[in-house]
């Protein structure tokens, strides 16, 4: 692991309870679909954890994040939490977005987070354009542009990295490289090498082990740094991998991927359990120590999944709200009621 | 000889049979070989027809679709799948503004015969990216003939005739069907396109319902049934062309209408529909002709909110029951 990072233990231990939070969420939020209790799919984040982990803590809370249909690590990990996230996946009005979002929307603006997206590479404009907005307005924010292998075949993406080029515009392309794209490899769906694809347009690339928090936070600690000096933008593949399924109704895999491999990233390369060795090694936290975080993370996710069950739902007359910004009600406002009341 | 067979196998049999009496015939889409789609419908294909012909695709809508639309234009039958309707706004200028002018642009030299095989439909709590019903904004566009089985008898003789059809063709799938059942032929068969379904003989309203909602109106005219009320249902099965005389019938016969359709209400299928009632049969009304689309809102996610957006048989039949009384429908 990288040693450049300040050694800085309550940060280690953040960085660590980060990842657990993610992990945490997740298996309660599959739990809840298995047991029925959330309504439609969601895309599992777990695996991934430190690429989420070690991006956004290189950043402020008034950076500006976008992230995915697999979005729920990047929420996390930009400050969001367990209560609202579990009210939203469950429709619940006091989530993140009253209920309207779900899983594949959950945004929180607090925290800089743009939202995520339920259209692949939908968010590649709205990343760029958060940095249009921060080099214009002088804030000294920077966005991150989180998407996955399968994104990159999006035309979408190469219009925005010109401009990016074009304009110095501090946004990081953030591709997570998890090996798939649905049920598809990403040797079948992306040729030559994607780092090449953002060198072409004289954006300076890396390639990162992103089971390695350090790794991930070191490296975007440094660009994050220039992009506030006017440098930018950068583009970086994480390698990385999803432990379940596309989404959770995704059980039988064998026909896209081998068991051996699912276990073998799980037994060697899990974020979580490497960087817990890590921490005990380096005499930061005893394994007690860390069982004990693991355990008040089990605690408050459950606590807060109670929580969210019995939450209410939405009013009914919310289902015309925030329709448009300014109008109470989009019915009788499209109807000529020209306050919507 | 009938069979029960599911609207998905429907789908699958008639693409098979297509691609095995036409070669030029291809399959193009986001997982639609080894996975056969994330819902299973084309689950079989590559196997029997190889992967020069089912062609797994990068997540690159525009892309594949402006592919279509170049190897139509130059010997082949492409059948494009769009996963999710919702994906239909990346693939707009492939689909509106070059797949469907380039025969009347060319002055009739060029031909695009291709298939965009999509869906609709909410209530599956797939929030507002995964859910609209965008087949109004298709049916839009000169040039586009737009198809929407509601059963897997339509799904499977709509297709057919799209894919041999020698103009671009967009048909939606209800995506809340997919396991539906019901009565399929063995035999070979085709619906021919402009030829609507009467589904219930009736005298006093005309519901007329497309695609996930002619279930509705089927259902709704049962709880009408209950109060002594005749409905007729019609399932005009395509949108362009649209039976206008079998609608126009009907309505002569009945003076009334209710019209159901799952796009949003401002704007759409069902505002088209009551227009051509009321400028053409106009004297045989004795009611207003009711609208019910989507509620005009994103489609929530919440199960409490989302319910409340699509037209139920409730919703349908207290309509249709208040103009059959003569009850004042308009508060101004
Ligand atoms: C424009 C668009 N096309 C297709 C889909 C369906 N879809 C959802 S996720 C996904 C795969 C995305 O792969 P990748 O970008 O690698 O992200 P991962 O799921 O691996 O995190 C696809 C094809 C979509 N949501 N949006
Ligand atoms: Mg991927």
């Amino acid at each position: 692991m990288t040693k450049s990072v300040r050694k800085n233990t309550e940060q280690y231990l953040h960085l660590y309870k980060q990842m657990v939070r993610i992990r945490t969420f997740e298996e309660n939020a599959n739990q809840l679909y298995l047991n029925a209790k959330m309504p439609g799919l969601t895309h599992m984040y777990i695996g991934q954890e430190a690429v989420a982990v070690g991006i956004c803590e290189a950043l402020d809370s008034t950076d500006r994040i976008t992230s995915t249909h697999r979005g729920h690590g990047h929420c996390l990990a930009k400050g969001a939490e367990f209560k609202q996230m579990f009210c939203e996946l469950l429709g619940k009005a006091e989530g993140y977005c009253r209920g309207k979002g779900g899983s594949m929307h959950i945004a929180d603006q607090d925290n800089g987070n743009l939202g995520a997206n339920a259209i692949v590479g939908g968010s590649m404009g709205i990343a760029t354009g958060a940095a249009l907005s921060a080099k214009l307005l002088g804030t000294k924010a920077v966005a991150v542009c989180f998407f996955g292998d399968g994104a990159t075949a999006q035309g979408l993406w190469y219009e925005v990295m010109n401009m990016a080029a074009l304009w110095q515009l501090p946004v990081i392309y953030a591709c997570e490289n998890n090996g798939y794209s649905e049920y598809t490899p990403t040797s079948e769906i992306a040729a030559g090498s994607l780092k090449a694809r953002a060198e072409a347009f004289g954006i300076e690339s890396h390639k990162v082990d992103g089971q390695d928090v350090l790794a991930v936070h070191a490296l975007t600690q440094g660009l994050v740094n220039r992009l506030r000096n006017g440098e930018g933008p950068f583009f970086i593949e994480l390698e990385t991998y999803r432990y379940h399924g596309h989404h959770v109704g995704d059980i039988n895999r064998s026909y896209y991927r081998t068991k051996d491999e699912e276990t073998a990233w799980q037994k060697d390369r899990d974020p979580i359990t490497n960087f817990g060795r890590w921490l005990e090694e380096q005499d930061i936290a005893s394994s007690e120590e860390l069982s004990e975080i693991i355990s008040g993370i089990h605690a408050e996710a459950e606590e807060a999944v109670r929580y969210a069950i019995d939450a209410p739902y939405p009013n009914h007359d919310e289902v015309d709200t925030h329709v448009f910004a300014g109008v109470k009600h989009a019915l009788p406002y499209i109807s000529g009621d020209s306050n919507g009341s | 000889m009938d069979r029960e067979i599911t609207h998905s196998q429907a789908v699958n049999e008639a693409i098979a049979e297509e691609m095995r009496r036409d070669s030029t015939v291809i399959l193009l889409g986001e997982d639609v070989a080894e996975a056969g789609t994330p819902f299973k419908v084309l689950s079989g294909l590559v196997e029997e027809f190889g992967t020069e012909r089912v062609i797994d695709t990068p997540i690159a809508e525009p892309g594949f679709m402006g592919i279509a639309v170049g190897a139509a234009m130059t010997g082949m039958r492409p059948i494009v799948d769009i996963m999710f309707g919702d994906f239909l706004f990346l693939i707009m200028d492939q689909l509106c503004n070059q797949a469907a002018k380039t025969h009347y642009m060319s002055g009739g030299k060029l031909n695009v015969p291709l298939v965009v095989r999509t869906n609709l439909g909410a209530t599956r709590r797939s929030a507002a990216q995964h859910s609209q019903s965008l087949h109004a904004l298709v049916a839009h566009i000169p040039g586009l003939k737009v198809a929407l089985p509601a059963t897997p008898y339509e799904a499977k003789g709509l297709l057919k005739t799209a894919i041999r059809d020698d103009n671009p063709v967009v048909i939606f799938e209800d995506k809340l069907s997919y396991q539906m059942k019901g009565n399929v032929p063995e035999e070979e068969y085709l619906i021919e396109f402009g030829q609507a379904n009467l589904l219930r003989e009736g005298n006093d309203v005309t519901l007329i319902g497309t695609s996930s909602m002619v279930q509705t109106c089927v259902a709704a005219s049962d709880l009408l049934a209950e109060k002594g009320i005749s409905a007729e249902v019609l399932d005009p099965r395509t949108i362009v062309p649209l039976d206008e005389r079998a609608i126009l019938e009907s309505v002569r016969k009945t003076s009334r209408a209710v019209v159901v359709d799952e796009g949003h209400q401002n704007y759409g299928i069902t505002a088209e529909i009551a227009a051509r009632i009321s400028e053409k049969a106009f004297y045989h009304l004795d009611a207003p002709v009711i609208r019910l689309g989507a509620m005009d809102v994103p489609v929530p996610f919440s199960p409490a909110l989302e319910d409340l957006t699509v037209p139920t048989p409730e919703l349908v039949a207290e309509k249709a029951l208040s103009i059959c009384r003569g009850e004042l429908v308009h508060d101004a």
